[in-house]
């Protein structure tokens, strides 16, 4: 089934070649509906770094189909000509850590993205202040990332993977430096944001806090999806 | 589209302006070398410029009086003056010594001059103080260069003169002041020798039978006599008439009066491409050091501040940033730094200038290409930066 959101289907990467070949993803199946926030987990070395930076087009998976939004960018090879265009404007990235360029504020760390893709500065910044007043940091608009508390740094590094408006956001451990309450409060603001822009969100995750508050759950395990449905908790 | 090079800079100035400002005081050396070499080939030029001479005669097979020892009769002039085409030709020699007023001694050119007035060759064309020598013995013109002031009393070798007239800009081609004084107590000065020395001298003459006939009375005299006097200058200095070429009127002189000729573009060169030849290599080498030690540090700094950034540029990469825009973004900060050392080393150079004891001469022209050369070592010392950051895996920014 293709659609909206994510579709992935017989995903497969090997590294290297012959007896030292290992392979890391093994057929992986997953489908992420827009407005949905899945989490991805699993132990170390089970692959789901590897799967995320397929999805991220950042590395070339070996063998599968990935589709996003209506386009197949993935079908035995690369279907998009420029992969760096298609993260900037098709793929939503959140770091384990913001991230964030230390050397912009805070509204144009956002207003990055969407500048790099030929937008005016003024319409960039413009957008990127409607989405930190919808993350409440719009106040911290002026600030440099090393006078924001984490919570903060984390809410505008979610912000810029969503200023493109991307139909997929890629987050890696969103949460891990992070307390309860604010792991809790970014959670919400994933969901809240990808029901908004009816953003397909895949959260990669350790942290036990918020893995009950998953509708859908993927484990993946010596590179090998296993679908689950989640508790879907409330994150209050 | 936001300059992220220049919102990097002003992130981080005071390590741009910290690291500008060294770069800058080396380039301030960089110009400063250049304009070293290029004080010593004006200095070579001035020296020509001020003898007022079209045609240096000098002792044959020399490269006289300037850049070898050269000594011809000084009654040579006169034989040459009546040449075809000479308009003006007078004797002068040239003696770099020490020349002490009171407890101090400063080193000089001191250049014996012909009778004469403003205008004949050898002579200081223009003075800024005081009158031009007027009489035949025991008065001097001084460079300001020497320190001395009108009035000021001199001592060479033994006798004293006074300072009664003050020029600029008359040096050698080693950059040392001149001190004018009359012909006669030039030669005088070249080879006079210590009261100890002419009595021995004496002695030896007198015991000499050959020198000392008890039938010759007279000879003794004339001999000692000889050998006291100096005949000789170091060249005849000549300026030809409008209507001749320096070609015409030198030729002349080499065939008839066996003695070498410069003109100006041979004495030029001699001055250029012999005299100041090593020093010219020497400082090349200091300047290609100085360049290759600039290169290092720009490359060493936009590495560093490279590196700093690695896992920006990683995010910048995997968020979509081109390859050209992160090269760009290092170019214009290791463009920035060479402008900001420029700046800091044109000013330190402009400033140091006049502190040193040769003259230093920085030209426009050098300072043109200085900039670009300073740009062209920072375009190149940011290549391993930018090799660097462009190998940089966008996957680094995902964990795992």
């Amino acid at each position: 089934m293709a659609g909206k959101g994510i579709h992935i289907e017989g995903l497969s990467k090997r590294y290297g070649e012959g007896d030292t070949a290992v392979l890391a993803l093994k057929d992986v199946n997953m489908h992420v509906a827009p407005g949905e926030v899945v989490g991805l987990i699993g132990p170390s070395g089970s692959g789901k770094s590897t799967l995320l930076k397929c999805l991220g087009a950042v590395i070339d998976p070996t063998a599968g189909r990935m589709v996003l939004g209506d386009e197949v960018i993935f079908d035995g090879g690369w279907k998009v000509r420029d992969l760096r265009a298609l993260r900037r404007d098709k793929i939503g990235f959140v770091f384990q850590a913001p991230y964030l360029i230390p050397f912009l504020d805070v509204t144009d760390n956002v207003a990055l993205l969407p500048m790099l893709a030929g937008m005016p500065n003024d319409e960039a910044r413009t957008r990127a202040l409607e989405l930190l007043t919808a993350l409440d940091v719009q106040h911290r608009a002026k600030a440099m990332p090393s006078q924001l508390s984490g919570g903060e740094q984390q809410r505008v590094a979610i912000a810029r993977g969503l200023v493109n408006r991307p139909p997929v956001i890629l987050a890696d451990e969103p949460t891990a430096p992070l307390d309860s309450v604010r792991a809790m409060a970014v959670i919400r603001i994933l969901n809240d944001m990808a029901q908004r822009f009816q953003t397909a969100v895949i959260v990669v995750t350790h942290d036990e806090k918020i893995i009950p508050t998953f509708k859908r759950i993927y484990h993946i395990r010596d590179g090998i999806t296993h679908e689950e449905v989640g508790e879907g908790r409330r994150f209050d | 589209m936001i300059s992220l090079a220049g919102r990097d800079i002003l992130h981080a100035w005071g390590k741009f302006i910290f690291t500008g400002v060294g770069l800058g005081l080396l380039i301030g050396v960089t110009l400063t070398m250049a304009g070293v070499y290029r004080g010593m080939v004006d200095d070579g030029k001035v020296l020509l410029d001020n003898s007022g001479a079209d045609l240096w005669v000098v002792q044959k097979d020399t490269l006289g009086p300037y850049a070898e020892s050269s000594s011809i009769p000084d009654d040579l002039w006169r034989s040459i003056r009546t040449m075809p085409g000479v308009a003006e030709a007078v004797n002068v020699t040239y003696l770099t010594m020490q020349v002490v007023k009171g407890s101090k001694d400063v080193r000089a050119m001191v250049v014996g001059i012909t009778a004469g007035e403003a205008g004949t060759p050898g002579w200081p064309p223009q003075l800024v103080a005081g009158r031009q020598i007027t009489r035949s013995h025991y008065e001097a013109v001084a460079d300001i260069a020497t320190g001395f002031q009108l009035g000021d009393v001199l001592k060479i070798r033994r006798n004293h003169y006074t300072v009664v007239g003050l020029t600029r800009r008359m040096v050698s081609s080693s950059g040392d002041p001149m001190v004018f004084i009359p012909l006669k107590d030039a030669q005088e000065a070249q080879f006079l020798k210590d009261n100890d020395a002419i009595l021995m001298q004496r002695r030896r003459t007198e015991a000499n039978p050959a020198f000392n006939r008890p039938g010759v009375p007279g000879l003794l005299d004339a001999v000692i006599a000889s050998q006291t006097s100096n005949s000789s200058v170091n060249a005849v200095l000549v300026r030809i008439q409008p209507e001749f070429s320096q070609k015409e009127v030198a030729e002349p002189i080499r065939r008839w009066k066996r003695l070498t000729v410069y003109d100006r573009a041979q004495m030029e060169s001699i001055l250029v491409g012999k005299l100041i030849a090593t020093s010219a290599k020497q400082i090349g080498m200091f300047l290609v050091i100085l360049a290759l030690v600039s290169a290092a540090i720009v490359a060493f700094i936009i590495y560093t501040l490279t590196m700093d950034k690695i896992r920006e540029i990683a995010v910048l990469k995997l968020i979509g940033t081109r390859n050209r825009t992160i090269a760009w973004m290092i170019l214009q900060q290791a463009l920035v730094l060479g402008v900001i050392g420029f700046v800091v080393g044109k000013i330190s150079a402009t400033f140091a200038a006049p502190l040193f004891p040769k003259y230093v001469l920085l030209t426009p022209a050098d300072s043109v290409l200085g900039f670009f050369a300073v740009l062209a070592i920072c375009v190149l010392s940011s290549i391993v930066a930018i090799r660097m950051a462009l190998k940089v895996d966008p996957a680094e920014a995902i964990g795992g």
